[in-house]
């Protein structure tokens, strides 16, 4: 027998919150989820990167109304979208500098967990859906580059599949399954469309997902490193330096938000190729099989992956040592929570130590960074003024060496963090 | 944070320089805003370029945004195709014109784009005698380049000297140098605007984009700030 309705209140949420839990949804990730009041500028990434993706999802959307993903009709129908479609260029121009600027705010994201030791104990599993989302994401921006079927995007797609080529033993058969072909072409544009449009965003926006789920079950660090919970309110149960999220959170993120804003606006609207490393000149060619590039680079946001793979020598004249290393230059993020021995979270009291590596660390990242745009003899002109180190092929020697502290930023993690000589933490937060 | 901003911008605004090209090029005199040099530019680009040369991603109706009607278009432009709203395309197929010039003549329409307006402006202006070559020219921006000199007779014949590096007219055109040099800077200047036809327009929204953005700037610092107050 369906029962007359007991609700004590007749509006439209109360008739909702029966059958949805929409109000305590709201309360417990909203207005009753407790945020460190002590936030500073680092922490506008987080929610900037949900913002950026939504966008990223929305122009995706419209871009895939009118792009044609076959290799005779690619190029054109991006052309078409700038030229023909009402706003396509401001669709196109939003989806491509979004691209990039996704990678600027994961990696001020990242950084942030570095510095405040956000990956610590309770919040492993929180960096893991991080690291994991990372992935994705560089997966996802490698996919969607070969979309506009340009020169960069034809050879930068031929080269990183060619890498499979170099995996021992079953390597070729390998980068032919992820091809489809004997080389990129209409086959791969098609799967890496299918890709890029849907398997990997489905999977982005379920990472997303747990790393939020992750994130309010932990609580979030704050740039102290102290866990708020620890100091709670006796009567009402409510950490001493928490605020809810909404509003104190909500509004400040609408500051963090507009600054955003402009930034974006400004590269659209001014400078959407932003001096090529946005939108390389070179992919306004179309893709053309016969000819490759003089010089082959990959976007900035994957140079410095690309700068240690060609800084690792071939072994036995096989590339694999490189892939390998590339490879574990991304997936050496899994162990940070366990290679961090240290007493404390945060960087405010940490010693000089930990503040030396890891700026050593941010060092060769910008380094191999820039290295990976430029061709590897760049700095060849100056081997007479700087012969001590490699002569002519001064800049693979500079590569190799920041590759190098590039991982032992990670390897001597467990020692250098044991030894630094910590502060003490104050029990509640500073503003 | 405004620091970090700015520095951010900076960084990453300053050009990707390609080693491989070492020519030194010379600045086009490129203006969006004059309309006449626009117009001036796709006239020789239609007459000139468009026999060889496709730019088949531009209409020629596109061409309203410089000023153009539909009916001067039709009446002027109009030789290829029989449509104010057609894209500008070549009756020449690319099968024969890679048998005739060794490669075919690529589409221009983002050429600006890709090569960079110096780039085109300082091509057009290189052109040097050169026998061994099948067409009988060659190019010191582009070497061995399959294009021949289209523009001869404007800008005359000139010589390469291989002691001092230079190029030298040594017998004029029907053009003065100075007029050669805005000839084919109108074309350049028109090659800029055709590889983003709508470029213009996209700066004058931006301005109007940021003006809305720094008022919601500052009513977010506002908002922020009243929510804020109470908090120590």
């Amino acid at each position: 027998m369906v029962k007359e309705s007991n609700s004590t209140s007749n509006s439209l949420l109360g008739w909702i919150d029966e059958r949805f839990p929409l109000s305590s949804f709201i309360k417990n990730h909203l207005t009753g989820y407790y945020a460190p009041k002590n936030f500073n500028f680092w922490y506008f990434f987080g929610a900037l990167a949900l913002f950026v993706f939504v966008m990223q999802i929305l122009t995706g959307i419209f871009l895939t109304m009118h792009y044609k993903p076959s290799a005779a009709e690619a190029f054109a129908s991006v052309e078409y979208i700038m030229r023909d479609v009402s706003f396509g260029w401001l669709i196109r121009y939003m989806h491509s500098t979004g691209s990039s600027l996704f990678f600027v705010v994961i990696y001020l994201h990242m950084f942030r967990g570095l510095m405040y030791g956000s990956y610590r104990r309770p919040r492993e599993l929180l960096w893991l859906f991080g690291v994991f989302i990372f992935l994705l994401l560089m997966a996802e921006a490698f996919f969607g580059y070969l979309l506009p079927w340009g020169q960069m995007s034809y050879w930068g797609a031929q080269v990183i599949v060619n890498l499979f080529t170099s995996v021992p033993f079953i390597g070729p058969d390998l980068a032919e399954w992820v091809r489809g072909d004997y080389l990129v072409s209409d086959a791969t544009l098609n799967r890496f469309f299918a890709f890029h449009v849907i398997a990997l965003p489905l999977a982005l926006a379920g990472l997303i997902f747990g790393h939020l789920i992750a994130l309010h079950e932990v609580g979030s660090n704050n740039p102290d490193g102290i866990d708020i919970k620890d100091m709670k309110d006796k009567k009402t149960g409510i950490p001493m330096d928490g605020i809810p999220f909404h509003p104190y959170y909500t509004v400040k993120d609408l500051v963090g938000l507009s600054v955003f804003l402009i930034v974006f606006a400004s590269i659209i609207f001014f400078a959407p190729e932003m001096g090529g490393y946005f939108l390389e000149a070179n992919n306004f060619v179309p893709a053309n099989p016969l000819v490759t590039p003089d010089h082959i680079a990959p976007v900035w946001y994957f140079t410095p992956f690309y700068s240690i793979l060609r800084a690792v020598p071939p072994l036995f004249n096989s590339q694999f040592p490189g892939v390998a290393a590339m490879g574990l230059s991304v997936l050496i993020f899994f162990f940070v929570p366990w290679l961090d021995k240290s007493k404390v979270r945060s960087i405010r009291y940490k010693g000089a130590l930990y503040k030396k590596w890891l700026s050593t660390f941010v060092i060769s990242f910008i380094v191999l960074g820039y290295l990976g745009t430029v061709p590897s003899n760049v700095w060849g002109q100056f081997y007479n003024a700087i012969p001590i180190i490699g002569g002519k092929d001064v800049a693979t020697i500079i590569a190799r060496i920041f590759t190098v502290t590039y991982f032992l930023f990670f390897i001597l993690m467990p020692i250098y963090s044991k030894k630094d000589i910590t502060k003490s933490v104050p029990k509640r937060v500073r503003m | 944070m405004k620091n970090i901003i700015i520095s951010f911008i900076i960084i990453f605004s300053s050009s990707l320089s390609y080693a491989s090209e070492s020519v030194k090029l010379d600045k086009a005199p490129i203006d969006l805003d004059d309309k006449i040099s626009l117009q001036r530019g796709a006239r020789n680009f239609v007459n000139y370029c468009l026999n060889c040369h496709s730019a088949s991603y531009m209409r020629y109706n596109r061409l309203t945004d410089i000023g153009l009607t539909d009916e001067l278009i039709e009446n002027n432009l109009l030789f290829t195709s029989d449509k104010v709203g057609n894209p500008m395309e070549i009756s020449m197929i690319n099968s024969d014109a890679k048998k005739w010039f060794g490669a075919a003549p690529p589409n221009l329409s983002v050429t600006a784009r890709s090569r960079g307006a110096d780039w085109i402006y300082s091509y057009l202006r290189s052109f040097y005698r050169d026998p061994t070559r099948t067409m009988g020219w060659n190019n010191t921006v582009y070497k061995n380049s399959a294009m021949p000199h289209i523009l001869w007779e404007l800008q005359g014949e000139q010589h390469f000297n291989n002691v001092t590096n230079n190029l030298k007219l040594e017998t004029p055109g029907t053009l003065s140098p100075e007029e050669y040099d805005q000839f084919v800077g109108d074309i350049t200047n028109y090659m800029v605007f055709m590889s983003e036809p709508g470029q213009q327009k996209r700066r004058q929204i931006g301005y109007y984009v940021l003006a809305f953005l720094f008022l919601l700037l500052i009513l977010t610092i506002n908002l922020k700030k009243e929510y804020w107050k109470n908090i120590k």
